[in-house]
């Protein structure tokens, strides 16, 4: 048990270095996402007259696309570098390797969200200082992210690369998307914390389902 | 009972159930009071939906007896069922659509059902996609099997979430019976069982199209390499 809790940090470790020293996955992801947001308001300027409520939609699009970028890019990286075969020669379980990919993953997500959620809120209009936000945020981008770290090791290793990724995970993380989606529109809308509460704790069940399959079907992906 | 012999009986038994069907569903049943004929199109878009369901789980059932015993059989099985699960729920997804046009006024609405079917329609056919896009036939198989079992837990995932808005799909199966006619009841049990059939005769002939390829290549090593 200590030895995999070893294991984990030091994946994540030699990821948030990597990081360090490039800087890549990070600004990508950022600037792609704050792109999201911005083209969202120019498509939206001419026809909708209150572009605040299509907000909630707008961010997780930005989100799960600037993802969607930080998933191949890590991953990629692995596959380039031969990264991954050293990983796999490491004396630890398969689950530990997808657990430790899977934490960095997440940070890469949460890092560049924290830094678009402040220009969004300019961008739009909208007040994002809702700490139960945050919750949702965090909740959202972990199930994607899950998911995004399975899907994204197979994809990498197929003639396609990146473009393979999108089409499996988007489909596959509808009911996160839906529960995310749908409780920022609802904090967003100052609405009670009763009707919140539902689909945070959908977001929790599917999170949960999504990171035990990831788990499971992790050792029959990196087999080799 | 060898396998040629097995599909040569299916195919008899799907083409008599299938005559029988086409001329209960267009001629026997009677036509519905407020549709019209139009609501004759039930007898095949929900046989089509049930063996889309139907095919799914057995691909799933299929990937999972692959990733434990790793005969190539399983992952035969498990390709040939899903596509046929894609072919079906293409059926129902048309035919749903052209049924949903007089009824409901609109080609398309965002229910559960449709929005699952369409949902798992993108994530399967990209998961055959990934197949086809991996060099290595093993790997290639065991990403299948994982794919198709990621999908169909995902299935009742994506049906709970989008059941939580408003639904217009009429609910068939109650637990007070069936809302249908005696007649049209029995034709549609008639059509299920008959589309069930047609996809085992499907199926079978898939799978074995698979073994023979999996065969030629094998004799195409073994004698043209030297």
């Amino acid at each position: 048990m200590k030895n995999a809790w070893r294991g984990i940090a030091a994946i994540v470790r030699k990821d948030l270095t990597v990081e360090l020293r490039t800087r890549e996955t990070l600004s990508t992801s950022f600037v792609f996402a704050l792109l999201v947001v911005v083209i969202f308001n120019f498509a939206f300027e001419l026809r909708v007259d209150n572009a605040a409520e299509l907000a909630p939609g707008v961010l997780w699009v930005a989100f799960t696309f600037a993802g969607i970028l930080a998933l191949n890019h890590s991953m990629v990286q692995e596959r380039e570098s031969g990264c991954m075969e050293g990983l796999m020669l490491a004396p630890v379980e398969r689950s530990v390797i997808y657990l430790g990919k899977f934490v960095a993953n997440s940070l890469y997500m949460l890092l560049s969200e924290a830094a678009v959620l402040p220009l969004f809120a300019v961008l739009f209009g909208v007040n994002v200082a809702i700490p139960l936000l945050w919750l949702v945020i965090l909740l959202g981008t972990l199930g994607f992210s899950a998911a995004g770290t399975l899907f994204s090791t197979m994809t990498v290793s197929t003639r396609a690369r990146e473009a393979l990724l999108p089409l499996l995970l988007f489909p596959a993380t509808v009911p996160i998307l839906i529960a995310a989606t749908k409780s920022t529109g609802l904090l967003l809308d100052q609405r009670p914390v009763s009707e919140v509460y539902l689909w945070i704790r959908l977001l929790l069940a599917v999170d949960t389902i999504t990171l035990v399959v990831a788990i499971l079907g992790f050792d029959y992906v990196l087999e080799e | 009972m060898s396998r040629d012999r097995l599909l040569t009986v299916l195919i008899m038994l799907t083409t008599l159930a299938m005559l029988a069907s086409l001329y209960l569903v267009l001629v026997w049943v009677p036509t519905e009071k407020t549709m019209g004929v139009i609501q004759r199109v039930f007898y095949f878009h929900v046989p089509s939906a049930w063996v889309a369901f139907l095919a799914f789980a057995v691909a799933a059932v299929a990937a999972l007896l692959f990733l434990a015993r790793r005969q190539e059989h399983w992952d035969r099985v498990e390709v040939a069922s899903l596509e046929l699960g894609i072919v079906f729920s293409t059926v129902a997804l048309i035919t749903g659509s052209i049924w949903a046009r007089p009824i409901w006024n609109t080609w398309w609405t965002w229910d559960p059902r449709l929005t699952t079917t369409l949902v798992m329609w993108i994530y399967y056919v990209a998961s055959l996609l990934l197949r086809q896009m991996v060099d290595s036939p093993e790997r290639s198989a065991r990403f299948g099997a994982v794919l198709a079992i990621v999908g169909f837990v995902n299935v009742p995932l994506v049906f709970l979430t989008i059941r939580l808005w408003r639904t217009i799909h009429p609910v068939l199966f109650t637990t007070e019976g069936f809302g249908l006619a005696p007649e049209m009841l029995l034709t549609l049990l008639i059509s299920l069982g008959t589309f069930t059939l047609l996809y085992f005769c499907l199926l079978t002939a898939r799978v074995r199209l698979e073994s023979l390829q999996a065969r030629l290549a094998q004799l195409r090593d073994q004698y043209l390499s030297e």
